[in-house]
């Protein structure tokens, strides 16, 4: 049987006038719709310059984004008139925008990438756990989403935070332990459906241990629900951390963080919004691109071998 | 004579670009007469309800007819506009369908959505709807129908909705009735009923009716007419007797031959065979839990049920949906816990073992399911799935992958497409997959759980065969479970009835259908239809003529 | 029914317990609560006094228990900073961030709906492609950026209405489309994904086979049931706006609940604190059992056997 490369691409398989080819593997299908998904292109295409910046931040600016320099504050970003030293200019403090910029990128992404870890774990493995088992099981996990839904997320993050200190593994902590619930919610339906299907049943019959079966039929099965949720859940802890710093309970000063950013703008959001407007901008295309990225993922690996 | 109803003539409809072919229904005609009934026959994909569906104005937008026309009350319908079309629908046209459970809007009682008829299209008062719905529950046979009226779909029965929908379809007295598998959703005994009321409702109204379906007996029962279809094209056309007794076109012969005779395979006497499964007192109850406004209930799903099967013999367990057969499968392979009774496998009672003590007994009981799409794991090679058994056993991997191939070659199929995943196989071809698995940890007794009812028949009868041949050949004991009469009574030994968690009959193949003891099973032998006709034997026919598309099957 | 509804309140009633307790503790367990109400330079002596006072020497559990017992008496404890009981002080400020959430829900359901129906009917077009934009940058814009930009738009360049405040309906105008616009994009999704697989349904193929107009199979089959599960989320959203209006108040000084959350936060008043954390989830609680009665009444087929 003749086994068609994954990394062919789109555009050439299109121009064929689309001769019988033998089927594709459902991964080489996948790769073959995520090459065609605008959306997950652009996702991953934004997604991948901000992990460049924040991994190359040290190379992409001379400046530290912890130098004050007073004699040169608030100047504006080259498009606003200002030099091409500060190309982005400078806040309050004379410290280069764009170095603060970049290093906040690593803060966000690390942030978004840890919370979200923790989280992905703990619902993961309590609403797996809950649509396999159902029952008693699915009851006390059922009861414990419930309980973490009924907590109000900000309040608690920010007592906590007010609480414990802002240091970096606080804010991780705290959203990772809170913004678990849609993992459990999506994962334990998910569970419900294929463990309905008869291929669980079969792998059962078929003398297969429970662990095997978790880790052969369920978990491959709803992977694709734990990447789009993790994508979700990334981005909505990166929105967090940045409220919370923006309300002053976050990460603390003088760490670059692009929601105190915001929050040291909004002080001469009269004079400069540029201030607020280019960490705001930042944010919001981050975001963005997790997200599309994660919908371009539940496009393309939208249930297959079904017909 | 009189003018014919429906009228289509050369009709093509165009599939999207990138289809395996061009045209879901090619250049097809057929004319359709008052109080006439004209099945349109063939497997799935064969464009029969797409030419249904273009008739009814109801085709998906992907789908576009280039040309033909279908006349209907002297105007071309594929010239009019939606909303032209609409008018004609539900007045002139009426369509029923095959999933009775969810053609009605759960959200409105039935008789609310009966009456819309009368409101989209009349101008009767308010009281005058409601006395017409009722006559029209009435008409249908439906009971008490002042409740029914105000009853909500969730309420009623698959075969009760059907009704519904029959009724809702002859409100306006319809010149064309359109019916697409209205039948194939529904138990044994419900379709006798359908199928007679259909019957019945031809005679008091003037209808003719489109009658698309994929099983021949349907087809005995009720057709006058008959159109086969393949590929998008008509193969053969002609009065039902004619087809069904004297079928021309190589696949119209395929198709018929490929029916389950009602009588059984001769077969070696079984005599002197050893016991291999033996079933005493086995019981299972559910609980099912109540919601907000219902209260919870309790089934009885398994009573006091006991049977044995010697070696090499397929005993058959018939019984309509409900009946517990699911219920019983799960127990026997525990997939389930029996509430109480014995399973011995040779010999040894594991109905009562734990997980751990049953671990080396499972491989002795294996399964094929129903639904070859939901049986294998579509992340995983049909390879890795294969050793899967034999690994869980302790087996080596390298020796099981040998014997995978090995089977694959006795499933017929290619044994290096093991490396390949399950979306690259058609239904019948997974559900060979299936049986493949579950003979590589070599069991002893095969549970075929309705394995062949989502097949089309041409390939239900290769499975078949194929389930025979390794019975023969590895002496396995077989559980044949099914719905279907004829199939059971072409691959089984010996019968079981149930009804309600219980065995109500038992016997061999002969004695079940030639003198059945109880009511029940009675009841269900005169519900099937078409029995009045005999499967033609196609190889003593005349050479095949009249080959008007292309014939043979792919 | 009457015994689901206890099944259902008696649940409602132990994650209501559960968040407390966790709060509680959360709370109270993070340091010296003596020492946040003293100060960090206060005198040992102070210190001992405010311990004896307060009973800040016994264990978790008892003190817990205490609260709990008055808690169920409707007595929420002291707040440390006005010396106020703290159901007073969150009594008067809930009805401005209830306003805001309802105004909020509103403004959501009015815009999603009409769009995620439109969209759902016609896919691909342009009005589709707008509800998609308006969805994908609701969330990932920031609510708090948001009303900053809002603020330097609406407010200070074209002075249209009030930056911050809440003394007139016009101060809930930008706060309402902030926090409203964040529980769109979810509401929308939900609409256009309900109406496409309705719409899809086997009974809308019957009712168009009935020959029914278009509008009454859109507006009577198809949203009468795509719109279900769209109520309960909404209800559920509002829970969560509330808990959420904590950031949205801030930027606006809209002097409500979540703002004093913020206030207490920075005051280090704990019991208010652990009053706004109950009364929030309670309401969480409250809606979503809302949610479960309203999909019961509209779906006959959870209320009638």
């Amino acid at each position: 049987m003749t086994d068609t490369t994954a990394s062919e691409s789109p555009a050439m398989t299109l121009s064929k006038a689309a001769p019988k080819e033998a089927p594709l593997s459902p991964r080489q299908a996948m790769v073959r719709r995520a090459l065609r998904h605008r959306g997950l292109i652009f996702g991953a295409l934004v997604m991948g310059i901000v992990i460049f910046i924040a991994l190359c931040a040290p190379l992409l600016t001379q400046y530290s984004p912890y130098d004050q320099d007073l004699l040169a504050r608030m100047k504006p970003p080259v498009f606003l008139g200002g030099e091409p030293a500060h190309w982005l200019g400078t806040d309050a403090l004379g410290r280069d925008f764009w170095a603060r910029l970049a290093y906040g990128a690593r803060i966000s992404l690390m942030i978004g990438l840890l919370a979200a870890t923790i989280s992905a774990v703990i619902g993961s493995v309590l609403g797996i756990l809950a649509g396999y088992f159902g029952g008693r099981v699915d009851m006390a996990v059922t009861f414990l989403i419930n309980v973490r839904l009924a907590m109000p997320v900000v309040l608690v993050a920010l007592a906590v935070v007010a609480l414990f200190g802002g240091s970096l593994m606080v804010v991780v902590s705290v959203l990772g332990l809170l913004l678990w619930d849609r993992f459990a919610v999506v994962l334990r339906a998910a569970t419900m459906q294929v463990r309905k299907l008869e291929y669980v049943a079969a792998a059962e019959v078929l003398g297969a241990s429970l662990p095997r079966v978790l880790w052969k039929d369920i978990l491959p099965n709803v992977m694709n629900h734990l990447i789009v949720i993790f994508t979700l859940e990334m981005a909505h802890a990166i929105i967090l951390e940045a409220a919370l710093s923006f309300l002053g309970l976050g990460v603390q000063p003088p760490t670059p963080s692009w929601g105190l950013m915001i929050s040291e703008g909004k002080e001469m959001l009269l004079f400069e919004p540029w201030l607020i407007t280019i960490p705001g901008v930042a944010l919001f295309f981050l975001v963005l691109s997790i997200n599309m990225l994660g919908d371009g993922i539940r496009d393309v690996t939208a249930p297959e071998g079904r017909n | 004579m009189t003018d014919p109803i429906l009228s289509i003539r050369n009709l093509t409809v165009d599939l999207p670009k990138g289809g395996d072919r061009p045209h879901a229904v090619e250049g097809l005609s057929l004319e359709i007469m008052p109080k006439e009934i004209v099945c349109i026959v063939g497997e799935s994909g064969s464009g029969k309800s797409i030419t249904a569906f273009t008739t009814m104005g109801l085709l998906p937008k992907a789908l576009v007819p280039s040309s033909g026309e279908i006349t209907f009350d002297g105007r071309d319908l594929l010239k009019l506009t939606p909303a032209e079309h609409s008018k004609l629908r539900g007045r002139r046209m009426a369509m029923i369908f095959q999933e009775p459970m969810s053609a009605l809007n759960p959200c409105y009682t039935v008789g609310n959505q009966i009456e819309e008829m009368f409101e989209q299209h009349t101008s009767l008062p308010a009281a005058e709807r409601r006395a017409r719905t009722i006559r029209l529950l009435d008409e249908v046979k439906l009971p008490d129908p002042e409740r029914i009226y105000s009853s909500y779909p969730h309420q009623l029965s698959g075969g009760q909705r059907q009704r519904i929908v029959i009724a809702m379809a002859l409100a306006l007295d319809p010149a064309l009735l359109i019916a697409d598998e209205p039948t194939t959703a529904l138990d044994l005994s419900t379709q006798a009923q359908i199928l007679h009321l259909l019957k019945e409702l031809r005679e008091k109204h003037s209808a003719g009716i489109m009658f698309v379906t994929h099983d021949f007996d349907v087809v005995a029962e009720i057709a006058d007419r008959v159109v086969v279809m393949q590929h998008g094209r008509i193969v053969e056309q002609g009065s039902a007797e004619e087809v069904l007794n004297r079928p021309r076109h190589p696949y119209t012969r395929l198709l018929i031959d490929a029916v389950p005779r009602r009588t059984r395979v001769a077969r070696d006497s079984l005599e002197g065979s050893a016991e291999m499964l033996r079933v005493a007192g086995l019981e299972k109850t559910y609980h099912v839990k109540g919601s907000m406004f219902r209260p919870g209930r309790t089934v009885h799903a398994c009573k006091d049920v006991g049977f044995a099967v010697r070696r090499g013999e397929t005993l058959g367990i018939v019984g309509e949906s409900g009946s517990g057969k699911s219920t019983l499968v799960k127990c026997l392979i525990r997939l389930e816990d029996p509430d109480a009774g014995q399973v011995w496998v040779e010999g040894e009672d594991i109905a009562a073992y734990s997980r751990r003590a049953l671990h080396p007994y499972r491989k002795m009981i294996q399964i094929v399911f129903q639904d070859p799409y939901g049986s294998l794991n579509p992340r995983r090679t049909i390879g890795d799935q294969l050793v899967e058994g034999p690994v869980n056993f302790g087996g080596d991997r390298a020796e099981a992958m040998a014997r995978a191939r090995e089977l694959m070659k006795i499933v017929r199929l290619d044994p290096d497409a093991l490396n390949r995943y399950p979306n690259q196989f058609s239904g019948g071809q997974r559900q060979r997959i299936c049986i493949a698995r579950a003979l590589m940890v070599e069991p002893k007794v095969l549970i075929a759980d309705e394995a062949v009812s989502a097949l089309d028949v041409s390939v239900q009868k290769e499975v078949l065969k194929l389930l025979n041949e390794i019975r023969d050949r590895m002496g396995l004991t077989v559980l044949f479970i099914t719905h279907d009469l004829r199939v059971a009574a072409q691959v089984c030994d010996n019968l079981i009835v149930m009804q309600q968690g219980e065995i109500v009959e038992r016997g061999s193949v002969d004695q079940v259908f030639g003198t059945p003891s109880h009511a029940y099973t009675q009841k269900l032998l005169a519900a099937q239809p078409g029995q009045d006709w005999e499967v033609p034997d196609v190889s003593k026919l005349p050479p095949a003529t009249g080959v008007m598309g292309m014939g043979g099957l792919a | 029914m009457l015994l689901y509804i206890l099944k259902r309140l008696g649940l409602a009633v132990l994650v209501a317990l559960t968040v407390s307790a966790l709060s509680f503790s959360l709370l109270f367990m993070a340091g010296d609560p003596a020492i946040s109400i003293a100060g960090e330079n206060a005198a040992a002596e102070d210190i001992a006094a405010i311990t004896e006072r307060y009973g800040f020497d016994r264990p978790v559990l008892v003190q817990y228990a205490d609260w709990l017992v008055s808690a169920a008496r409707g007595d929420l404890g002291r707040s440390w900073y006005f010396d106020l009981p703290t159901t007073e002080i969150i009594g008067d400020r809930l009805g401005v961030t209830m306003t805001l959430g309802l105004l909020a829900i509103c403004f959501a359901l009015l815009l999603a709906i009409p769009m995620g129906v439109a969209a759902a009917v016609k896919p691909n077009s342009l009005i589709d492609r707008a509800a998609l934009f308006i969805s994908v940058v609701g969330q990932a814009i920031p609510s708090f950026w948001f009303g900053l930009i809002l603020i330097v738009v609406f407010s200070i360049k074209l002075g249209l209405v009030p930056a911050s405040g809440s003394s007139s309906w016009k101060h809930f105008i930008l706060p309402t489309v902030v926090l409203g616009y964040y529980a769109t994009p979810a509401i929308m999704r939900l609409t256009r994904a309900g109406m496409l697989e309705v719409l899809s349904a086997d009974y809308i193929r019957t009712a168009r086979a009935k020959g029914l107009a278009p509008r009454k199979v859109l507006f009577k089959h198809a949203l009468r049931n795509a719109i279900i599960p769209v109520i309960s989320l909404a209800a559920v959203q509002m829970g969560f706006m509330l808990g959420g209006s904590i950031v949205v108040e801030s930027i606006f000084a809209l002097h409500g609940a979540g703002y004093l959350a913020w206030e207490s936060i920075s005051r280090n008043d704990l019991p208010v604190m652990q009053a706004l954390i109950l009364v929030f989830s309670m309401f969480y609680i409250l809606f979503t059992f809302l949610a479960d009665v309203l999909n019961a009444w509209m779906d006959p087929r959870l209320r009638v056997g």
